[in-house]
Order: C-alpha cells, then structure tokens, then sequence
C-alpha cells in the first residue's frame, strides 16, 4: 500500500483473496456448510471424519455423494465411482481456471497445489473477479481466496456440527435445504451452454425415477443415462440448427 | 458401515479425496489444450451435471432427518416459489430466490406445527 512505483507484492493480492470471503457467494456457502453439517449431524457421521472430508474433498456435492455411499454402506469402489464421476466437472472448471492465473513463470507443482481449492464458489468468484487482478498476483489472489473459504468452513462445520442437534427443526430443516437451492441456483447461473439446462432438467427427472425404480444405483444411472439423453438432445438440435 | 477406528478415514481419502482431486490434478495438465467444443467435453459436462441435478432430486425427494416427516408438496412448492422469484428477480435473482425457497419452506414448516 505504499506509493513507490514496485508492483503489489503476493502477499497484497493474496490478502485481497481473503477478503473475498465477505462475497455474497462466500456466504451463501458458509451458510451451506451449516446446513451439510446439519446434515451429516443426522446422519450420525463422527464430526472429525466431516472436517476431514471438508479439507480433504472440499467440493459439497462430491461430499453429498460420498456421504449417501457411507451411509449406505457401499463398497469403496462403489463409492469411488459414483464420487469421481460428480468430480469430473473439475476436469474442465480447472482447465478453463488454470490460462486465466498462470503467467510464464507459474510452476506447475503449484497450480497442482492450488487446484485443490477449486469447486463451484471459488471457481465462479475467481472467474469473475481475478480479471481485475494484474497476472502476476492472480495465482497469489485465487489462494488467498480458495485457502482461507476452505479453511474457515472446516472450523464451522466443526463448531456448528455440535450445535446442529439443538437447533429447532424449522431452522435444521431450512439448513438441510439450503444445499440443493443453492445448487440449483448455481448450476444455472454458471451454466455458459445449453447442454446444461438440457442435463439439469432431465438429470432432476431421472434422480427421482431411479431413486424409486433403483434406489442403489440412482445417482450413477440417472448421470449417465440423463447426462447421454441431455447430450444428445441438445446435439440433435444443434444440428438441425445448423442445417437450417 | 461402522465409523470406528481408521477405516472411515481410509474410506474418504481413497474414495473422496483421490476420486475429486485426480480430476483437478487432470485440469491443469489440460490447461489451455483442451479443446472447449470438442464433443466429449459437452457430453461429460452433461453427465456431470445430470449427476448433481441427480443428488438435488434425491434431497428433495427424499430428504433425511427433520425434512423427512414435511409433506412433498411444501418441498415442491418452495423450489417452485423459489424458481419463481429467481427469474423475475433481476440483478439479486441468486438471494432471492434461495430466500423465498426458504421462507416458504418455513412458514409451510411453521403452519404444520414443526415448531
């Protein structure tokens, strides 16, 4: 902050990352950790294992499944999968992140590290808001950022989990439905193509169809069949489009 | 399963952490190679998010815990009133939807004497 013409250091940008945890999208994700310790509090799920996996999975819908697949008691590769196939959306979140931080001199060992706290909030807030940051602070900017809202929502979920079970059920209950409101709300506005809108509708539609015809395999047939059905749907129309 | 001992732990660092992080690790060896239109990406964005949208139904359908004993129809009703508010909500939609979700998950909640 002084007047000398040098450029911000990393430590002024990573700072100005921390701040981003007064962001509306920051606090409507706190509020959702709340409600995922509400959830996992019913679920009898011990509150170290839940900070675990906060720090160590971080994204909440990754979670969410790996949650159902314990309480369900599904096989580790069962789990595994059903996890890894919610987590390929990274793949491309990352890879859309990653030319827009990096400058010539960013080692790769170090966007390996901060890649971790990448999922939905944080890569919508870095998406928006790091274009304001001069290239050689944005990696500096994105940890402050994904360091510090990962690190404050572990310490929630471990304060709020014991008091979870003392909330009246109007407020636990609310909580608990935060997480899929909130969801809905970020898919869509996140969403930068149409295929997305097709998957969400038909995704929402077979989860409840399988959940009642296939209630083990639910999520995975309904991602992959819905996911297929909403790809190709929307290619047939693309298509056509294009012909026209 | 049980949650004793280390195993949980084992459990969510194999089929948690490593299934999640494998694909950002993914991410940013693509980089900027990836290709943004190619047609494999479009259909894993779609799995993907017919995936979550997947896990959102099962929660309001079937929700755990104290959302178990409300009736369908009040959880329907405030996605819908909460859909509602979200696209005629301009500038704010993202708040105000979720907060008419919520305050109409309430008031339906307060009514039915959930206290």
């Amino acid at each position: 902050m002084t007047a000398e013409p040098e450029p911000h250091s990393q430590i002024h940008w990573f700072l100005l990352g921390m701040r981003g945890l007064f962001s509306l999208p920051a606090i409507i994700l706190m509020l959702s950790f709340v409600g995922f310790a509400a959830f996992t509090a019913e679920a009898r799920i011990p509150v170290g294992q839940v900070m675990f996996m906060t720090g160590i999975v971080w994204a909440l819908p990754a979670k969410v499944i790996l949650v159902g697949s314990m309480l369900s008691g599904a096989h580790i590769a069962a789990a595994f999968i059903a996890v890894t196939l919610s987590s390929v959306r990274m793949m491309p979140m990352v890879a859309a992140l990653v030319p827009e931080i990096r400058d010539r001199r960013t080692p790769t060992w170090l966007l390996l590290v901060i890649s971790h706290f990448v999922a939905i909030t944080a890569w919508v807030f870095a998406m928006e808001r790091v274009r304001d940051v001069p290239r050689h602070g944005r990696v500096a900017f994105f940890a402050g950022f994904g360091i510090t809202l990962t690190s404050i929502n572990i310490a929630l979920v471990g304060l709020v989990y014991g008091a979870v079970s003392e909330f009246p059920p109007i407020v636990s209950g609310c909580l608990f439905f935060l997480t899929p409101v909130y969801f809905l709300t970020s898919i869509w506005i996140s969403a930068r193509h149409r295929v997305i809108y097709f998957a969400l509708g038909i995704g929402l539609a077979l989860g409840w169809l399988f959940a009642v015809i296939a209630p083990q395999y639910d999520i995975l047939l309904a991602g992959v069949i819905g996911g297929t059905l909403a790809w190709w749907g929307e290619r047939v129309l693309r298509l056509r489009e294009a012909r026209r | 399963m049980s949650f004793d001992g280390l195993w949980p732990y084992i459990y969510i660092a194999v089929a948690g952490w490593l299934a999640t992080d494998l694909w950002r690790w993914a991410g940013v060896l693509a980089g900027n190679r990836i290709d943004e239109r190619s047609e494999l990406l479009n259909w894993v964005r779609a799995v993907a998010t017919a995936l979550v949208a997947a896990v959102i139904a099962k929660m309001i359908f079937f929700p755990t815990g104290t959302l178990e004993a409300s009736p369908l129809w009040l959880r329907l009703g405030a996605v819908i009133f909460g859909a509602l508010c979200f696209f005629f909500g301009g500038r704010f939609r993202q708040i105000l939807g979720i907060a008419a979700a919520m305050g109409f998950l309430a008031a339906g909640l307060a009514i039915l004497g959930a206290s």
